[in-house]
């Protein structure tokens, strides 16, 4: 199990391929990844804010109730804080399975648990303001289909 | 008791501080928030709504009813938007 939390871009290809490499006994790896959303409007950054130590307690928390849930070779989870452009890369997580079904469950599972359950709080800088991103309704009734 | 306080995301910024150190008698964290609320302006708006406000102890998520005996941090701060 891997927890890495940065300020620093990372390479999501080479993290993957890291990750799905020299492996005995996994016949599936899923990965996702969160990217700072470009619509076309005014934002010009993100700026993520985290609580060090909690941070980390929390997503090591997430990913041991996903090998508590499922079957896993291992579990890799990255997320980034400070100021990103539209177009980087935030976070992403890898979850190594012998069969595709744990490894896509668990990351479905980590996805959820991480955006309302880890605490990190994004802020959308544009040339004139910024704004804290709300928390969704949907977010938390998204945990309420894990049981 | 002494508590370290710290403050994350709009709650932060609408204090003015991103921590403090507290000297309180209060019991529970609705307790500490009722102290806090007391203080002035800046703390009566931030902590105007609860229903905006997550509270965790020690670094692990809490309700506000908790009990702050032998706690040494509490954190408040909005939903979270990881992801």
């Amino acid at each position: 199990m891997e927890i890495r939390v940065q300020e620093a871009p990372f390479d999501f290809g080479a993290e993957c391929a890291r990750f799905a490499q020299d492996r005995e006994g996994i016949g599936a790896v899923v990965t996702f990844c969160g990217i700072v959303r470009n619509d076309g409007g005014e934002m010009q950054a993100m700026e993520i804010e985290h609580y060090p130590g909690m941070t980390e307690r929390a997503l090591r928390q997430i990913a041991e109730d996903a090998s508590h849930r499922w079957t896993l070779a291992d579990v890799l989870i990255l997320h980034r804080y400070g100021r990103m452009q539209p177009g980087e890369t935030i976070m992403m997580v890898a979850t190594a399975s012998a069969h595709r079904a744990d490894a896509f469950a668990a990351a479905d599972f980590l996805m959820d648990y991480l955006k309302s359950r880890a605490p990190f709080w994004k802020k959308e800088i544009s040339a004139d303001s910024a704004a804290w991103v709300a928390a969704k309704d949907t977010d938390e009734a998204a945990l309420e289909r894990w049981g | 008791m002494t508590l370290e306080i710290l403050y994350f995301a709009w709650l932060r910024e609408r204090i003015g501080l991103p921590r403090e150190t507290v000297t309180t008698q209060a019991a529970t964290v609705h307790d500490l928030i009722v102290e806090l609320r007391a203080r002035d302006e800046r703390y009566a708006l931030a902590f105007f709504d609860l229903s905006a406000i997550r509270v965790a102890l020690d670094q692990e998520l809490a309700d506000f009813d908790a009990d702050l005996a032998n706690v040494r941090e509490v954190a408040f701060f909005p939903p979270m938007t990881g992801g």
